[in-house]
This record gives C-alpha cells, structure tokens and sequence, in this order.
C-alpha cells in the first residue's frame, strides 16, 4: 500500500523530469545536479539484492599504545565492516567519503552490490571521520593526501592480517568515492612500492581532481544563501521552519522518501537553498573532524590547548564554532602551519598542488588498473577537471551526463558498471 | 511491571554510582595553564543551530553516557543472546503480540485528543490482529491498509495545551521530555492495572515484563554513540524535539 503510493507519487514527481532526459539513453531521472546529490536514487530504480549478507563488523588497533582523551571514552577502537564469501574470491577494499563512516548508506550500497557480484568486502571509514582521526590517522591531522594513503595502507593492512585465517582470497581490488576515491589513487600508488595487496583493479567513484580547488567549489555553495556563510545558523531554522509548515500543512505519515519527494516536488527549496543544505551538511561533518583533530592533537584551534575534557562537560559551544569555521580557514590555520612545522620551507602553494591527482599523474596516466566513474554536472569538478580525467585515464573514464556528486552511485546502471569493472578479470 | 520496578530501581541506583564514582576516582595529573582556543563562539554572531533548550545537561549527559554502559554491558547482550537463541518468526510474533497490546494505550490516548479517525483505525487494527492476528502475533492490520498510530498520555497532555518541559535523558528509557516522563508514567499506570485484572500468576507476569523489556529494546535500532560523531548528544537531542513536534502536528 505505502509502496504503491510512494510510486504513484514518484511517477508524478519524476516524469517531468524524465522526459527531457530520455534522448541520452540514461534512465537517472533527477536532472539537477543539488537534488540529484540530496534525493540520490529512487528505490524502484535501484537494483535488487536479496537482503542481509553474512558480514560482521572489525574492531581494530592500528596504532599501538594510543593514549585517548577521556572526552573520547566511547570509542574503542576503529571499525570496520567485512561481508565475506563462503568461498574464494576478491577482496576489494572501499574507502568512504568526507567525514562518512565505514557503514554510511552509500558504502553498504556499494558493499551490498559488490557481495553479490562475489567480493569479499571490507569497508573503511573516511580519514576523516572522527573515528578515523581518532584511531588511525598518525598525525591526527587529515586531509593531506600522502599521509592519508599511509594511514588507510596500514588499517588496510591491520584489517587483513585480522580476517586472512577466516577468508579464502584469490586478489584484491580498490574503490572509493569522493575524497575516498582521490585518496585509493594515491593508496594504490603506495601499493605500488610496498606490493602487499598488488590490487588488480582501483575504481574511482566521483572523485576530485584537487582536493583544495574541490572543496573551494563546496564552501563557494554557501555564497548563495542570504548573509553568506556567516549566517549558516539563521539559514538552518530558515529552511527547518519551511520544513516543519509543509508537514503541517500536508497529510504525512512520517518523514521518509515520500515526503523528500513532495518537498521537491512542492518547489520549497530554490537552487540556491540546496546548494546551501549541501555546503551546510559539510561544515557539520567537518565540525566533527575539526573537534576531533583539535582534541587529539591539542592543538588549541577551537578548544582551549592544555584543557582536559570531561565526558559530562558540555561540548556545544565547540559544535557551533566548528560549523562557523570555513574548511578553507582550517587549511589556513591549522592544516598548513602544521605541515609547514613538519617540512621548513614548505610554501602553501606547494603544499595544495601535493593535495591532488596530478601531483601522482606520472603513475596514474594510463595506468590500465584505474577506473573513474563520475558527472558531467558533478559540482565539485570543474570542466578542465573532467577533461583532466578524460585524459588521463582514456576509455576507462565514464561520464554520466547527470547525477550531480553521488547522486546516481546506486542508480542500477552505475551499479552494473561498478561491478563490471571491478569484476572484469575475475 | 511493578515487582520488576521493585528491583530494577535499586539495580540501577548501584550501577549508575558505581559507573560515575569510577570516573570521578582517576585523579587528574597536573597540566599546563589553559590557553585561549584560536577560535571561539564569541566571533559568531548567528542563530544557534539545532539548539534545543537544557538547563539539565550536566545530568543529561551523565544519563547519556550511563545508558550507553548500561547497553553495553546488560542490556544489548540480554537482547542479543534473545535474537539469537529466538528464531526471526519468534521474535517478529513477539513484537506483533506486545506493539498489539499497545494499541490499547494509543486507543484511549486518541479518545482523549477527540482524534475519531486515528481510535477508528486503532480499534480495527487491534479487532482485526487479535482474531485474525491469532492473538495479536501477526498483523494482517497493516497488510489491510490500516496503518499502526502512536499516541500516547504525552501527547495528551501536549493537546490540552501542556509544555514539554525541559529535555530529560531518562536512565534506561533514553531521551524525553519532563511532559513524556509524566505520560509514561500514567500510560505505565494503565497498563500494570490491565495487567493486574487479568489475575496472572506472579512469575508468569515478570516473565512477560521481562520479554517486554527486550523486545522493546529489540525494535529500537538506536545505538549509544554508534555515529562516533562528537556532538552526537546534541543531535539526537535536535531530533528527538523534531519528532516530537511533529508527532503533535498529527
């Protein structure tokens, strides 16, 4: 009943949409590249996976001896997910993207779809989710891509020696999206020196070309709210009040899909006011981050540098100031003072070409292992960047012409391709 | 529920002492003089965001945290050996059987808020899952289009024009409000006098509480600070007003 209802609903929201779009042979229905990324992929035009797979989740200690503040007391240890097979078969690791973490829905999509194309899988959360910045990244300070790949290589790594007595594995693989695809480039350039997996093949799912000119193009989505980034808080209860009038004024049930798709329909948030929800949910994420770092580190940026927290103190005022904070201030003042005190001399602009594929492109170009999956109206590429790509890695880069930044990844064709890709040789 | 209370109350007075005197006993070696952060909310000059009124966070935080010990140590290993010792069949007709008992407090709760449709609906829903149901452990209900309600002696109170009250996190029971605290009281007061009517033997009675209790926990997927999020506290205190809120719009 609620099932037909949502596709009646869905057929009336989506077949405007589909019309234009019908020309190009590729069914993603959302044409805008803000509510492609909010809304993702419609349930009925996902593919089917019979339900639960065996899988269990890790616990693992890449760090030894790795002294946690009290404030941190619920965390033991960095975890994982594994999905694995009854038989032989690859193991593809997947790495998450900004601030995700190693079970976030998109990852279990990709795990989902990948354990029936029969992969072992392992899921990894973002460097920079807190969990990770926590337990496994040495600096404690992520972003920088080199550093990053050395802290995923050695949960990697950690995370095999825990399953290889439990698993039969013939290879490995390597994927990732977002931030996580740019960071399993450089993850398998490092593979290519230390050769413990030697993965058969490394697909990268929407990822950026610059880390720093891709997250330029994000914060830039706040411009478009009135006040500017300034005024994030007054937009959120902006758009909250909105929100809460259209349920009220609607017969709704619960806040699910159904309701997503009449907020779209309904035209209750312009193009600006999405843009500005995508840039607001990466300053949230980024807030956690930023904590955890600062914490870790004491690094006095947004807690006072020698104070200790306590489980119970209240952690608000950290919360606010962390969304307050644009990512680019944090490289400015935190990111890079800290690098710089590692290597003298270190000038910022070398430090932000470090920060991107083509500071690796020597190893990359036509590297047959490399896969790239991304948008013609991914935002946070340019169109010299989708060039960039095409040129680097030739056939094997596909461009979807919509589907905004991971707003197709579930969407049945992307998810054929992905397996395809990734399976080709096994 | 009575004679569990009995025991539960002073089971979690021990534990939650003990849990916190724990924390309070490491003394703290000396360390540097603070500094000022690079960064504080005095530049900030906007609206909080998601901000929801707590004078009794201090308590509230404390509770947050005992809870999560208390479900990593008693209560999720209770309900996991549950759900694996059940069989799925097992457990789905557990939780048909207890949520069809609670259409009886949402049945009296929708009379009282003068909402005809929802009691309409409710009746049928329990007539219907009751018989057809064999006692309420399927729910042919849903599959007939009658979707399950939820009304309880908070919203009540919230329809005859009661504040919430501040945001409490209640031991075991998890966030709420004052307002809630007092519904969950009354609609508790309810169902043990229903309870008592039906004249069961008194082991048989904490057998059935004791199921109750972990199938209720059994249907909540919520996980203490699973999101590893720093500011989780603040979040799901955001939406748990959120739902509350709109919960009262229907």
């Amino acid at each position: 009943m609620k099932y037909l209802k949502l596709l009646f609903i869905m057929s009336l929201v989506l077949l405007p949409a589909l019309c234009p779009a019908a020309g190009d042979g590729y069914g993603y229905p959302i044409l805008d590249s803000y509510a492609a990324t909010i809304m993702g992929t419609p349930d009925k035009l996902k593919l089917k996976h019979p339900e639960g797979i065996p899988s269990r989740e890790l616990v693992i200690h890449p760090i030894l001896n790795l002294k946690k503040p009290d404030v941190f007391f619920y965390d033991n240890g960095l975890r994982c997910a594994l999905a694995y097979q009854k038989k032989k078969a690859p193991l593809i690791f997947l790495i998450a993207g900004t601030g995700s973490s190693y079970n976030a829905p998109k990852l279990m999509a990709m795990m989902n779809g990948l354990y029936n194309a029969g992969f072992h899988v392992i899921t990894l959360s973002s460097p920079t989710h807190p969990n990770f910045v926590i337990n496994a990244s040495r600096s404690h300070i992520p972003g920088n891509l080199t550093e990053d790949a050395a802290d995923l290589y050695q949960v990697m790594e950690t995370a095999w020696n825990h399953v290889k007595g439990d698993i039969e594995v013939s290879n490995f693989c390597l994927s990732g999206y977002s931030l996580g695809a740019t960071q399993a480039a450089f993850v398998a350039k490092l593979d290519d020196e230390r050769k413990v997996f030697n993965f058969n093949k490394v697909l990268l799912i929407n990822p950026a070309v610059s880390l720093y000119d891709s997250v330029k193009r994000i914060e830039a989505l706040l411009d478009g709210i009135p006040g500017g980034p300034k005024k994030i808080g007054a937009f959120f209860n902006r758009m909250l009040n909105r929100f809460v009038e259209f349920y009220r004024e609607g017969d709704f049930i619960e806040v699910n899909n159904e309701f997503l798709y009449e907020v779209y329909k309904a035209d209750l948030v312009s193009r600006d006011e999405a843009g500005g929800l995508i840039g607001l949910s990466f300053r949230i994420n980024s807030a956690g981050m930023l904590f955890a770092s600062d914490v870790m580190t004491n690094g006095g940026y947004i807690v006072p540098k020698n104070r200790v927290l306590k489980p119970s103190d209240p952690l608000e005022d950290y919360f606010r100031v962390g969304v307050y904070l644009s990512f680019i201030q944090y490289f400015n003042e935190y990111f890079y003072p800290y690098f710089r005190g590692q290597r003298p001399g270190l000038t910022r602009e070398q430090l932000i070409q470090s920060l991107s594929l083509k500071s690796i492109e020597g190893y990359l170009k036509s590297n047959p292992k490399f896969g790239v999956m991304t948008n013609e109206n991914d935002f946070i590429l340019s169109s010299a960047d989708r060039e960039y790509l095409r040129q680097l890695f030739g056939e094997a880069t596909k461009v979807y012409p919509r589907g905004g930044h991971l707003g197709n990844l579930e969407y049945r064709d992307n998810m054929v391709y992905m397996t395809d890709f990734v399976g080709f040789f096994n | 529920m009575i004679t569990t209370l009995r025991w539960v109350c002073p089971v979690l007075t021990a534990l939650f002492l003990a849990l916190n005197l724990s924390g309070c006993a490491s003394t703290n070696p000396a360390y540097p003089p603070e500094e000022p952060a690079m960064h504080s909310v005095r530049e900030i000059d906007d609206e909080y965001i998601a901000h929801v009124n707590d004078p009794w966070e201090g308590f509230n935080r404390s509770m947050y945290k005992f809870n999560y010990t208390f479900d990593k140590y008693v209560f999720l290993p209770v309900v996991n050996t549950y759900e694996f010792l059940a069989p799925t069949f097992v457990q789905t007709g557990v939780s048909n059987f207890f949520n069809n008992i609670g259409e009886i407090c949402t049945l009296y709760n929708s009379l009282f808020q003068l909402k005809g449709g929802k009691a309409l609906t409710t009746t049928g829903r329990f007539l219907t899952n009751s018989t057809l149901g064999i006692a309420g452990l399927f729910d042919p209900a849903t599959r007939l289009g009658l979707a399950r309600q939820n009304e309880d002696f908070g919203q009540t109170l919230g329809r005859w024009g009661v504040g919430t009250g501040p945001y409490v996190v209640m031991p075991v029971l998890g966030p709420a409000t004052v307002r809630d605290v007092s519904g969950y009281a009354v609609d508790t007061g309810v169902h043990a006098a229903l309870v008592n009517e039906a004249d069961l033997d008194e082991d048989l009675q904490n057998g059935i509480t004791a199921l109750n209790t972990i199938d209720i926990r059994h249907q909540q997927p919520f996980r203490y600070y699973e999101s590893g999020y720093p500011f989780e506290y603040y979040m799901v205190r955001f939406l748990y007003r959120e739902k509350q809120e709109l919960e009262a719009l229907r």
